[in-house]
């Protein structure tokens, strides 16, 4: 699959990463390369074969719903950059 | 040009845990923001999720009560995105194989049964909030919410208009009450819906481009911001236009619905199955479990009230809209026999309107079944007019006690002998010889004027004698009247 400067871009927009426009031709070789390695992959005939969803072949252990939990706040703000009236501050994300 | 419209629903029911789907934080509403944020809800390093059991015992719960197939083995993905109140940059929820998949949902609206088809049910975690208030140009996260467990709940595109969205809502909106899985409280955010609306001229197979409209708090605003949306893409397509798939966000202050992010902005959630997570496993037994411990279905109830008290379609629909009602209505009938409309109208009358009036549940009532049932036995036997009634209601609703006894401290009992209401009518003729000697000579105008007296005499006590007219046929001899008076009633 060939990847296009706009597909970088784009992808390069979702995932929130500044790309400088030097830096554009590095990144479509690179980023093509893996691509051929997935073409590699997804060449492989895998009809009937039942997908894998965990390398452990083990069931998923359920805990009773009880609160175990107490109120750590401070302690784990104690490490948080900014904090007011009990909530985490974060430079400001509305749409 | 006729348009049809199509809408498809996806649910968020919050479901009522202790702890959180992952962690064992406490999920209560209304805690100091993030005391009940554990290190797993921070995603700080080193953390792995421990799934709730019965988070997932609430979904096999729905399933049954959906008739879905329940996965005996379902996966857990990462739903990748970013955003400050999802610590991880991913939600774990369920992409490929969900906990629960097909079944269907049966919406009354206006007498019609309507199917609606559900595609499927997952298991997911919920995230944190975002407060944008002024907090010197910056957000505050408060992240008590992130991890609560929720379970989407997804339709077909099955409806065609915005009031058979709304009842399908309502009607998921009680059965996960009824199930005991979610407290659906709007306002808490413990139940929200987004709507998926498109339009296509009428008989085309092909879906039009739909939008999707986000959170739709309360069934009121779901309607009109549904009409707004069927509104603005008919308008928009008959003017030369395209719908541009996308997500609106619904103003209710302007009554408008607004693009919130187009398609060309949507995220790439990149889902992966979750290497935190084993595969999820239920086995039949589980099922057969839960299974035998629910309750009887809002469904199966109603037809039971139609079939066995004989009561309407829709007095049964009214009775089952929730399952504190319902119960409710139950326990009245065993104290009262035979008259299931009397105690359905009393239900969704009198008592509904009190409740609301003072701003309680059902629960909550201050007249007990067996008070209430005391006092429809009464209005049975004919002791209580429809008035007198409502009267020791309204006693019994502010002080307590037992109808019996307000009646007889009350002197409301219904003058049932006849001996007693001869006597009030002869005083009565005695009081006013003029009157009746007028009636005598043939006015019978005079008749609705002892029909007056007699009613106040009595203080309301003998409507039924009244009005059955025995003033008319038993009385008149004491009038000397012969012929039937022409103001009877």
């Amino acid at each position: 699959m060939a990847l296009t400067e706009n597909d970088l871009r784009r992808l390069a927009r979702l995932a929130r990463i500044r790309v400088e426009d030097n830096e554009v031709g590095t990144l479509l070789t690179q980023l093509s390369g893996i691509l051929g390695l997935i073409d590699q992959l997804q060449a492989v005939d895998t009809r009937g074969i039942e997908p894998l969803s965990h390398a452990l072949d083990l069931e998923q252990r359920l805990r009773p719903d009880e609160v175990t939990e107490v109120d750590r706040r401070e302690q784990f703000q104690a490490v948080a950059p900014q904090v007011e009236a009990g909530l985490y501050l974060v430079p400001k994300v509305i749409e | 040009m006729d348009w049809e419209v199509v809408i498809g629903l996806e649910t968020h029911a919050q479901l009522a845990t202790h702890s959180k789907i992952f962690s064992g934080a406490a999920t209560a509403f209304g805690a100091a923001p993030n005391a009940q944020a554990c290190a797993v809800d921070l995603a700080l390093p080193g953390v792995l999720p421990v799934m709730n059991r019965t988070a997932v015992e609430y979904a096999i719960r729905f399933g049954l009560a959906a008739q879905v197939v329940i996965a005996k083995r379902s996966i857990f993905a990462r739903k990748n995105y970013f955003y400050p109140d999802l610590p991880k940059g991913y939600q774990i929820s369920q992409y490929e194989i969900p906990v629960v998949s097909g079944g269907q949902i049966v919406v009354e609206l206006e007498g019609l049964e309507i199917p609606v088809r559900l595609t499927r049910a997952h298991l997911e975690a919920d995230a944190g909030k975002s407060l944008h208030e002024d907090f010197h140009g910056l957000s505050g996260i408060d992240l008590n919410r992130a991890g609560t467990p929720l379970l989407e709940i997804v339709s077909a595109p099955d409806m065609r208009s915005a009031a058979e969205a709304v009842a399908y809502a309502r009607t998921l909106h009680n059965l996960v009450m009824w199930l005991d899985i979610c407290d659906g409280n709007m306002q808490e955010g413990s139940f929200r819906c987004d709507a998926n609306v498109s339009v296509r001229p009428k008989g085309q197979q092909a879906y039009g481009t739909r939008c999707e409209i986000k959170n739709l708090n309360s069934f009121r605003f779901m309607e009109k911001a549904i009409e707004f949306e069927i509104r603005r893409q008919i308008a928009l397509i008959e003017s030369g236009g395209n719908v541009v798939q996308e997500t609106r966000l619904y103003d209710p202050d302007r009554d408008e619905t607004r693009s919130m992010r187009s398609k060309e902005d949507a995220q790439d959630y990149r889902y992966f199955p979750d290497p935190d997570l084993l595969p999820l496993c239920i086995d039949a037994a589980w099922i057969e479990r839960v299974r035998n411990a629910l309750p009887e279905l809002p469904d199966a109830m109603r037809r039971r009230f139609v079939s066995d008290f004989g009561l309407s379609p829709y007095d049964a629909s009214v009775l089952t809209a929730s399952f504190d009602q319902a119960q409710y209505f139950q326990a009245l009938m065993h104290f009262v026999q035979g008259v299931a409309k009397l105690c359905a109208n009393w239900v969704s009358g009198e008592l509904s309107a009190a409740l609301h009036r003072d701003g309680l549940e059902i629960r909550h009532s201050r007249i007990t079944p067996q008070q209430l049932g005391g006092l429809l036995r009464r209005i049975q036997d004919g002791t209580l007019s429809g008035k007198m009634a409502r009267e020791i209601f309204d006693a019994l609703w502010s002080d307590g006690g037992e109808a019996d006894t307000l009646i007889e401290s009350k002197g409301l009992k219904q003058i049932s002998d006849v001996s007693t209401l001869e006597k009030i009518v002869e005083a009565l003729m005695a009081a006013h010889p003029g009157q009746v000697a007028e009636y005598r000579a043939g006015k019978e105008k005079v008749f609705g004027f002892f029909v007056g007296l007699a009613m106040k005499a009595c203080g309301g006590r003998a409507m039924p004698f009244l009005k059955t007219g025995w003033l008319a046929n038993e009385a008149l001899p004491f009038l000397g009247h012969s012929c039937s008076p022409a103001g009877s009633f």
